[in-house]
This record gives structure tokens, sequence and C-alpha cells, in this order.
């Protein structure tokens, strides 16, 4: 009844754990997995390890967090080690989905990461939209449809198993449709959308300084929703290919909202800082409630539902 | 969500206190509000902003409800705690907190507890024993450093004379005392008390006295051989880890151990010795900032 399939590839449920959370080891994600998660996609990883930025990374505001953890990655080969040690399926026999992050610089860089790895994982997802990363990486390229089509598409070529590309954008752009198409153009399986908000910044009046160490970082969590439906909305509008929604979900009725503007399957993660990691078994079982009482057999039946007449 | 976003603060260092050369206690006012109230073996993210801009976790060493005032004992080891040691009372920290899961104090009036602290694990153990008093547990504090001059929390009132033991546990029997401290010293060199490891002391202390429970808190090579010299014994014990931290609120999955994925900051840092035996990174390695394992 939960199933949802993106470019090829079939989910259990349309609940995934979203980047950069509870995402550094194998252990973690499997742990998700084990809890009720359609899929996980990992820590976004670069070529070579990066420590990220010092503390304060985190902080939290109204309606979520700001983040500024600077794309702290062990670097591939060391994390290829934990790519190999998710486990296929989950505690209950059921096929896990992993799907991983990765960041660069320019094109060299992504298209080694996908050689790497094309082969431990289900999906790739490309960080061309984290708001806090190093010049050159992240939003800087998520920002620009060129660059976002240059990167996408040497992605698509490197790759020599055809393993599904998604594009996770950023919203913190003026036409994010533009970014889509160029993605899509470029021959992106699907889209991610939205990654975190602003940049923003929290200043601390009694220590009158920016708290977060790199002072501004990204949004996420409830705040943040409303945006992520409208580009979900606008996306299943303008472009043909699957998109998965993510932004400030944190109950059943958020997912299903995400569908309704049209999104195959969402993902989840600051509301796990408020709900804990049952949070997929709990939204599970509420959606499959909520479906049996609006008569739904299927996720594909509810996908894009508030733009039918 | 209130309950984390409202409860950062900066507060003033109420006073300082040396406890070795290395080693310093930092008083703060604490309002003991329902969601504030810490419990021994929480920890508190302390941030430095002024001169050394970082924020760490610092386990609490001192909870006094009557004064509502809350401790942290830091070893001088690094830029950030250099910089600690270099503030004075009245200068500024960021405090967040408490998180974690602390020491598990139900049920232990009469009790024979031994509290084990290596070094500047000492401070969650101190926090402990003091509420652990005050509940009734009868506690034998194995205080462990390398030399006598790095002993911590050992309140020299309490320290009993090494072949005075057998005399002083009959003594303890025949009068039953309740609630009752008892500190024995250990060093590496022999410059007090034992000479040798925590590990050797705890065998030596088992040969006279047997225990309802066990609390440790120290370096991770150090926890390891008392978790394996315990293991066989069925005293539950609990331990105190420790693993870099960025968030603390659950959710960057820095802290995440190995293999059951555990996030220190939430399911821990203190772990039951049944739970321990699934964290099979324990003792062999941890990860550093970037993700990448680093062993001990």
């Amino acid at each position: 009844m939960l199933k949802t399939e993106i470019s090829g590839i079939n989910f259990e449920n349309p609940l995934i754990l979203a980047a950069g959370v509870m995402g550094s080891n194998a252990s973690s994600l499997n742990w998700i997995l084990d809890s009720g998660a359609g899929g996980v996609v990992t820590k976004s990883f670069s070529q070579e390890p990066n420590l990220g930025y010092s503390n304060p990374t985190t902080v939290a505001v109204e309606g979520g967090i700001l983040n500024a953890i600077g794309l702290s990655s062990p670097g591939v080969q060391n994390f290829k080690k934990e790519l190999a040690l998710i486990n296929k399926s989950n505690k209950d026999g059921q096929k896990n989905i992993a799907i991983a992050s990765i960041y660069g610089s320019n094109p060299d860089e992504f298209s080694n990461l996908v050689h790497n790895i094309e082969n431990d994982v289900d999906m790739i997802e490309l960080n061309v939209s984290c708001p806090h990363a190093m010049s050159g990486c992240g939003a800087a390229i998520g920002q620009d449809p060129d660059l976002t089509y240059e990167i996408v598409k040497t992605v698509k070529n490197a790759s020599s198993n055809n393993i599904p590309i998604l594009a996770k954008l950023t919203p913190n752009v003026t036409d994010l449709m533009e970014i889509a198409k160029s993605a899509e153009k470029a021959e992106a399986d699907g889209l991610t959308l939205i990654n975190s908000l602003g940049p923003g910044m929290k200043i601390d009046i009694d220590a009158k300084k920016p708290i977060l160490s790199n002072k501004f970082g990204g949004m996420s969590g409830p705040a943040i929703k409303p945006i992520a439906i409208r580009w979900v909305y606008d996306a299943y509008e303008n472009c043909d290919i699957p998109i998965i929604g993510v932004g400030g979900i944190s109950n059943y009725k958020d997912v299903v909202e995400f569908i309704y503007a049209g999104a195959k399957a969402t993902q989840i993660g600051t509301s796990i800082m408020y709900e804990g990691i049952e949070i997929f078994s709990k939204i599970k079982n509420d959606l499959k409630n909520f479906m049996q009482k609006n008569e739904f057999n299927s996720i594909d039946e509810m996908i894009g539902y508030s733009h039918k007449n | 969500m209130d309950k984390i976003i409202n409860n950062y603060e900066i507060l003033e260092i109420k006073e300082i206190i040396s406890e070795t050369n290395t080693i310093k206690t930092f008083i703060f006012d604490w309002e003991m509000n329902e969601d504030r109230t810490p419990l021994p073996g929480q920890f508190v993210m302390i941030w430095s902003f002024s001169k050394v801009f970082d924020e760490k976790p610092m386990s609490i060493s001192m909870i006094d409800k009557d004064k509502n005032e809350i401790g942290i004992t830091v070893k001088n080891i690094g830029n950030f705690t250099a910089n600690l040691h270099s503030l004075s009372a009245g200068d500024k920290l960021g405090i967040r907190g408490p998180y974690g899961n602390g020491f598990n104090t139900e049920n232990i009036k009469d009790k024979n507890i031994l509290a084990i602290g290596g070094g500047v694990g000492m401070a969650p153990i101190n926090c402990f024993t003091n509420y652990s008093k005050e509940l009734g547990g009868n506690i034998d504090i194995i205080c462990a450093s390398v030399t006598k001059d790095e002993l911590l929390f050992s309140n020299s009132d309490n320290e009993i004379n090494d072949n005075k033991l057998t005399d002083k546990f009959n003594k303890d029997k025949a009068t039953k005392n309740i609630g009752t401290v008892n500190v024995f010293t250990c060093t590496d060199d022999g410059t007090c008390g034992f000479e040798g490891y925590a590990t050797h002391r705890t065998t030596d202390l088992l040969k006279y006295k047997s225990y309802d429970m066990v609390v440790v808190c120290g370096p991770e090579i150090m926890m390891k051989g008392i978790f394996d010299l315990l293991k066989d014994k069925k005293i539950p014990a609990q331990y105190s880890m420790e693993r870099y931290m960025k968030c603390a609120m659950g959710i960057c999955g820095q802290c995440c151990v190995d293999k059951k994925g555990w996030r220190i900051c939430v399911e821990g840092p203190v772990f039951s010795n049944k739970d321990l035996k699934e964290i099979q990174e324990f003792g062999k390695y941890h990860r550093n900032a970037s993700g990448l394992k680093e062993k001990y």
C-alpha cells in the first residue's frame, strides 16, 4: 500500500532519511532503516576528507534549527567502507534503498565520486544546494542553471551502470524552476526539493555574537515546510521527472501534503530531534490509517492530487 | 521544541576552584527548572565565544539543588580547555543542556556501590557519589590518576589507609553505616595510595567486598579494562562514554557508535554493561570531526 517508485527504484514506503542527519556511518543508517524508513540518504561526502566547521555547528531557532556543519566528510575511500556495511534489507526482510549524497567543486570531482560508488548504492543524490558550503561547492553550483546542467550532465555521462541521479536543489534562488528545468534537461532522474533555507543567522544578545562559528547556516525544520511545498507543487507542473519532497516534515499530514503537491516520496530529517527515530514507524502507521480512511489504495493515487480539479 | 530552543544561556562563572595543576572546576548559578534539573552523568554543551570560539560537551561534576548551582570540571588538554582555564570568575560562557542519559540511581538505598573514576573521569563520578550518598548508598570510590598531584576529588577526609582495608570493611559491616563514602586512591606511579591501574585496584577491592553496582568513567582504555574484568561477575555496571560531538541534540550523527548506531548524546553518554556489549567500537576506535576512524 505504501510502496512508491522513483526511476525504477522501488521503495517500501515514501519515508526516506534526509541527507546530513544521522548519516555519518552505516550503523546509524541501518538503525533508521530497521526503524521503518523506506530508504536513507547518507551524509554528503566528498573526494577528500574534510573536518567541517568548528562548533557551534547547530543552533535551535524558532521553528527549527540552523546548521553549518560545513560538509564534514571522511572522504570517499573511507566512506566506501561504510557504504558496504549498509544492510540490503531491514530487520523485517524488506529491501533497503541506500542513496549516496555527494558533493564536489568541479565536474571531475563529481565524476570520480560516481565512479567510486556507483556499485555500492541504489541511487546518487547530488548536493548542489548546501547553503553553508565552502567556495565552489553546494549552492554555488545549484544557484547557477548552467553549472547545474554541467554537473548533472557530467555525472550522468560518468556513470557506467546508469545509476539514477537525483539533483537536490536549493530554494535560495530567484527562480528555482529555471534550475529544476536545467537539471531535467541534463537528464537528472529526479529532483529532491528543497535543501535548507537561507542561510540564516542567530545572534546571542548576551554574547553579542552570532552563535554558529560559520556565523550563518541553513535553516531546516517545520518553519520551512510551506516553501518546500510550494516548490514541489511548482516543479510538478513544470517538470516531468519524479520529485522527492523534503523540508519540515514532522507528521503524516505533512507527508500527505507533499504527496498531494506532487512528491513521489519524502525525506525526513530535523524532526528526529523532536520526535526521535520512532518518527518513521509512527508516520508509516498514521499514513496507512489515513489512506484507508480516505480510500486510497496506493501512494500513486495520491501523487499530485492537489493539481486535479 | 521549546525545551531545546529556550535553554541556551550565557552565564557568568560564579566561582573557579583549582583542583589540581591541570584541572579546574567552574561553578554557575543554575535554576533547577523541570527541564533543566540535571542528573548525575548528564552533560552540558559549553560555548566559548571570546578568544577561542568553540563549543564542547562537559560532564556535570556538581549539582547543588539547595544553592541552585552546577559545576563542570575541566582538564587543560587543548586550545579550548586552555582558554577556559584562563578565565576568571565573572567571565561568561554559553551553556545549553543538560543532555543525555545519566546514571541510573534507582533503588540504591543501602546498596554497596563501587564508583571508579580515572583522571578527569572523576567529574561525573563525583556528581554521582554526592547524589547517591544522599539517597543512602554505601559508596566506595576508586579515585585513579597517573600521579598524586593529578588525583581529582580524592577528598582526603574519606581516604582510608590501605593496610586497614579489612578492618574498615568489617567495621562498616558491623555498624551498618548508611550513606557512607570511602575513597581509595590509586596512582600509576604509586605516589599516593595503591600503585597501579584502576583495574588492579578493582581486582583488589573485589577480594574483600562484594558490590551491588559499579559506575565507571575514565579513559576508554581504562573503562574497557574494567568492563572486561567485570563481565563475568554479573554485577550491574554503568559506564560514561565520550565521543566527538557537534549538535548534542541527536540529529547530526557525529557521535553515533558502531554497531547499533546509538547516539552518545541521546542514548548515552551512560550505558549499562548490557548495552555496552553492543557497542563494538568501545575501547577500539572513535571518529574524528570528519567521521574518520581513529584507533585508541
